[in-house]
This record gives structure tokens, sequence and C-alpha cells, in this order.
């Protein structure tokens, strides 16, 4: 439908119908992601796999690799559940409640988008670091280490990946019906009750979204980490840290065997955030 | 029995004047602790690692910053990554906007998975991303005798970082054009065509004006993400000091060699830029939309 009109716009405005046009932007548009996105994409698969899928497991799960995505994933996920609840009631208390400095408050959600990760990675380390006067009262009174530590990567994850989750759940949650609250207030449901029976079930999706995405953002995460967490094996090695060593030591096999496996969870992530992303415009468009 | 009753619910409401005021206030009272909650949070999260920053590079004076910061390598660095910048935000204003445009007026096979591996570089490890373009044009990469013949570098180059950032920042600019291309209405480009306007007329003066805002965002966040890229420069780069050296890797070597307050200014410079970008765009977006 789309295509059909624009080509017969395009038929109207000279006498020569010009498909060729259409053409050669559909491939200009297509090489350039083609150039930049897919063929460097194969040529890591290609590379990881080229000794086999028995090296390629091999690769994956030497000690040091594989205690390195362990590491990886759980912090990721330590952070998303924080994540996940603290945004949505930041969402919830931007959206329902008026304070003074909420305006402020609501710009403050988007500060971590512009600032450079490696640079969070410097501020933690202000705040934290072993020399500092925070940093080395947590040690001693607490024997607890922010810095080169899995907290420090935790901390810094939760920074970086905060507007995900409100921003995925503001929108929805503005435009909800209040109507219904109303109704089940009036039918004597308490506080608790209705935000668990009639305003949580519509956010599930987005709440959802957001922590995918927090989650596949946190997986590839370099620059705050590296500076806060170090690169000490089976302590504070995660992932890609543990592919810039490979790189560096030319052991080409190993770097591209764990980026593939780093690629295949963000990618299967991103894939089921937009299949819930279309779900629930499809949904919302069933209901209207 | 009654009696006892009545007595015992008097009782209760004499002994806890303090509950009984909880139970007439709860709404506003859990309000109160989830706003207080929330502000809390985003103060130790985001304010107090910001407050540390400036804090840290203010620890030997405003003179001390000044000194640290007059160093060719850091005026080196900050070009180097300006330049970078300002190429990737022009090239994918081009072909971002090419991108978005087929995205939303053409159907293709294959449209939907290509669509989603847009935003494949948002979770790809800008370390994976820099290594993909080192087996692609490094020492021993795939193209390596191509480059060769021609004489070209890629790797451990400007062309190399560029390409690097290029990847990273990919998913910006058509992912904001996207949404304003799909509610534009195509009734007006036609308009146009009756009236005898040829393709890039219609586009220059129907079409654009109405992308501007999106475009404007759209060049923001690249330009922030690629003022801050760090993972895929140091990759594909190298960090040679004082030539393949960006912002973000100066502040690494400098941290690494114990220049703390070169570190910390060289950070708070670099996230000042980019603060007053985003914030800039914002106002102007808003301006324009009044």
């Amino acid at each position: 439908m789309n295509s059909q009109t624009t080509i017969t716009s395009t038929s109207k405005k000279q006498s020569t119908p010009l498909p060729w046009g259409q053409w050669s932007i559909r491939s200009i548009a297509l090489s350039y992601l083609a150039v930049l996105l897919i063929i460097p994409l194969l040529v890591i698969l290609q590379d990881g796999f080229r000794e086999g899928l028995a090296e390629f497991w091999r690769q994956v799960t030497l000690p040091i690799a594989w205690h390195a995505l362990q590491l990886t994933l759980w912090t990721a996920a330590v952070m998303t559940v924080i994540n996940t609840i603290m945004g949505t009631l930041t969402a919830f208390v931007l959206v329902r409640y008026r304070f003074p400095g909420k305006t402020i408050l609501n710009g403050i959600i988007d500060l971590p988008l512009a600032i450079p990760t490696l640079v969070t990675g410097v501020m933690l380390v202000i705040l934290f670091g072993p020399q500092e006067a925070l940093g080395s009262w947590l040690k001693e009174q607490f024997d607890f280490s922010v810095i080169f530590a899995p907290p420090g990567i935790i901390l810094a994850l939760l920074f970086l990946t905060f507007p995900f989750v409100v921003r995925s759940v503001q929108p929805v949650l503005m435009e909800l019906d209040r109507a219904q609250e109303r109704a089940a207030a009036t039918l004597g449901a308490e506080g608790w009750t209705i935000f668990r029976r009639i305003i949580l079930p519509p956010l599930t999706l987005p709440v959802i979204t957001g922590a995918l995405l927090s989650f596949a953002r946190a997986i590839g995460e370099f620059g705050s980490i590296v500076i806060v967490a170090g690169n000490i094996p089976f302590r504070s090695l995660t992932a890609a840290v543990y592919v810039l060593g490979e790189v560096e030591s030319e052991n080409r096999l190993g770097a591209s065997a764990v980026s593939i496996v780093m690629v295949a969870i963000a990618f299967s992530l991103l894939m089921f955030a937009d299949y819930l992303r279309k779900r629930s415009k499809s949904s919302k468009r069933e209901t209207i | 029995m009654s009696a006892t009753n009545s007595a015992h619910t008097t009782l209760a409401k004499v002994q806890s004047p303090l509950t009984d005021w909880v139970d007439r206030n709860k709404g506003k009272l859990t309000g109160g602790i989830l706003i207080m909650l929330v502000v809390g949070y985003v103060a130790f999260l985001i304010l107090t690692p910001i407050a540390a920053l400036v804090f840290g590079a203010f620890e030997k004076g405003f003179g001390g910053i000044l000194s640290s910061l007059n160093d060719p390598d850091i005026f080196r660095a900050f070009w180097n990554t300006l330049w970078i910048s300002l190429v990737v935000v022009i090239i994918h204003t081009i072909f971002g906007t090419l991108v978005a445009w087929v995205f939303v007026r053409h159907r293709f096979p294959g449209r939907d998975l290509i669509n989603g591996l847009v935003d494949m570089p948002f979770a790809v490890s800008p370390v994976v991303a820099g290594y993909m373009l080192l087996l692609l044009f490094g020492r021993n990469g795939m193209l390596a005798p191509v480059l060769q013949s021609l004489g070209i570098q890629v790797a451990f180059a400007l062309p190399g970082m560029v390409l690097a950032t290029l990847f990273v920042t990919m998913p910006f600019m058509i992912r904001e054009l996207i949404p304003v291309l799909e509610a534009f209405d195509t009734r007006q480009e036609r308009a146009a065509a009756t009236l005898g306007a040829n393709a890039w007329q219609t586009f220059w003066r129907v079409t654009f004006p109405s992308l501007r805002w999106g475009m404007i965002y759209g060049v923001t966040l690249t330009f922030a993400r690629a003022l801050g890229e760090f993972g895929a420069v140091f990759v594909i780069g190298g960090g040679v000091q004082g030539r393949t050296e960006t912002a973000t890797l100066f502040i690494f070597r400098a941290l690494d060699g114990r220049q703390h307050i070169a570190a910390y200014s060289a950070a708070l410079v670099l996230g000042l830029f980019s603060l007053i970008l985003v914030l800039g765009s914002d106002w102007i977006r808003r301006k324009g939309h009044r």
C-alpha cells in the first residue's frame, strides 16, 4: 500500500516512472547496513567456529572465560532485579505524585545517557576507591570493597541502565485509565491490593521490556567496568574485559568464541524485547 | 459482653493516637515514603558520583585543573574525539535518514530481521565491535591484502576508529527518525508532486522540515555517544599517545599512570561537553515546539 502510493506519486511527478530511484535508495541503505553491521557480525561467527564446534566450546569453558561469563551474567541479573523494582517505583512516583523538584528529578533520569560510561567509572572510583575516604572506611569497618569487586560492577551497571525501565514504564502509566482504580477503591480495595491487581497487570509488558533492555545493555558494558573492576581473573574480570585481554594476547579463537556467546545472548534478548513490544502494540489496538 | 467490647475499643483508641493518625493519613504517608525512597535512590546512585567527580577534579583548586589540562596530548586527544564524532554524525545523518526512509516506505523480504539487527550495536559490547573490525582490517585481517595493495591503513588509525564509532552509534538516528516518518502524512508529498515539484524539491521542502526535530535529537544522541566511546576505539585504534588517542583513551591512560587530577579534569570536561550538548538540544526542541 505504502510503496504503491510512492510509486504512483513519482509517476505523477514526471512523465517517466522512476522505480530505479527508489531502487537505488533501497540498495544504498541496505548496503550501508550490510557493510557496517551484517558483515562484521558474520565475520566474527566465521572466526569463532573456524576450528569446529568442539574447539569453540573448549574456549568458552576455559575456567577463566567461564568464570568471566558467569560473573557478567550474575552481576547483570542482580542489577536487573534492583533496577526493575526501583525503575518502576520511580516511574510511579513521577506520574502519580506532585512534589517540589519533580521536573528536576525527571531530568536527572536521563543524565546517565549523556555521561560517557568511562566517566561513570571514574566517578565511582573517586567515591569508593581504596585510597578515598569512603572506600577505605567501608573497607576498615565492614571489610566491604566496592572497587575491583562485584559491587562496583553492579553499581556502575545500575547507574547507566537507570533510564531504561523508567522510560519504558512511564508512558504506559500515564495513559492508564484511573476509573478502574477508583472503582476498586469504592469496592473496598486497599492501596496495595489496587496496585497489585489493577495497576501492575498492564505494566507487566513495559516492565519486562525495560528489564530485558537493561540486561542486554549490561552484558556488553566495558568502559565503566574496566575502570571500576579492573581485570582480576576469578574475581572481577567480566566477559568484555576478558575479550580485550585475549585480543591483546592474540588468542583469536578465545576472543571470538566468548564474543559469539555475548552477541548471541544480546541478540536473543533484543529479539524477545522486540517481540514483546509488538505484542503489546497489537493488544492495545485490539482493545481500542 | 457489649459493655466490655466498647470499653475495649475506647481503650484501644486512647492507647494509640499514632496508629489512628497513621490510619487517617495512610495515602499521604505512603506517598511521602515512596517519594523519599525514589529521591534518595536517585541522589545516591546518580548525584553523589557526579558530585564526587567535581570535587575530585577541584582537589587542587581551579589552577590545578588548568595546569593539568595544559598538555598537548589532551588537546590532541580532544581534537581526535571531536573530529571522529563530527564525521560520524554527518555520515549517520545522511545514511540514517535513507535507512529510516527505506524501513518506513518500502516492503521487502527480510525487512523485519534487518530492522531488528539495527538495534544490535546497542547490546553488542564495544570491545566486540572493535574486535570485529580488527578481524576485517587488522594486520592478519581478512581484508589485509586488499588494504595493503591499496596502501590504506584502517586499523590503528583514524579511519578504523571512525568505523568503530559508526557501528556503536548506528541505532540512534534511525530509531529517532522511524516514528517521525511513520507519523508523517504522505498526502502532503502527493500534493507537492501534483503542484509540479520534483522528487528532490518534495523531499527538501515538504518531508525534511517535519523530520527536523527528530533529526536534531538523533544528531545529539549520536554525538553524545560518539564523544564517550571507549571500548571500540581502544581495540581498533590502540590508543597510541598523541596519534590515535581520543579523550576517553587519554583519561584511561592518565588513570593508569596515576595522574589523577588530569584524569578527573578531562573526565569532567568530557562529561560537561556531552551534558551541554544534550541539554542544549532539549532546549532547542522545546523552543521549536512552542
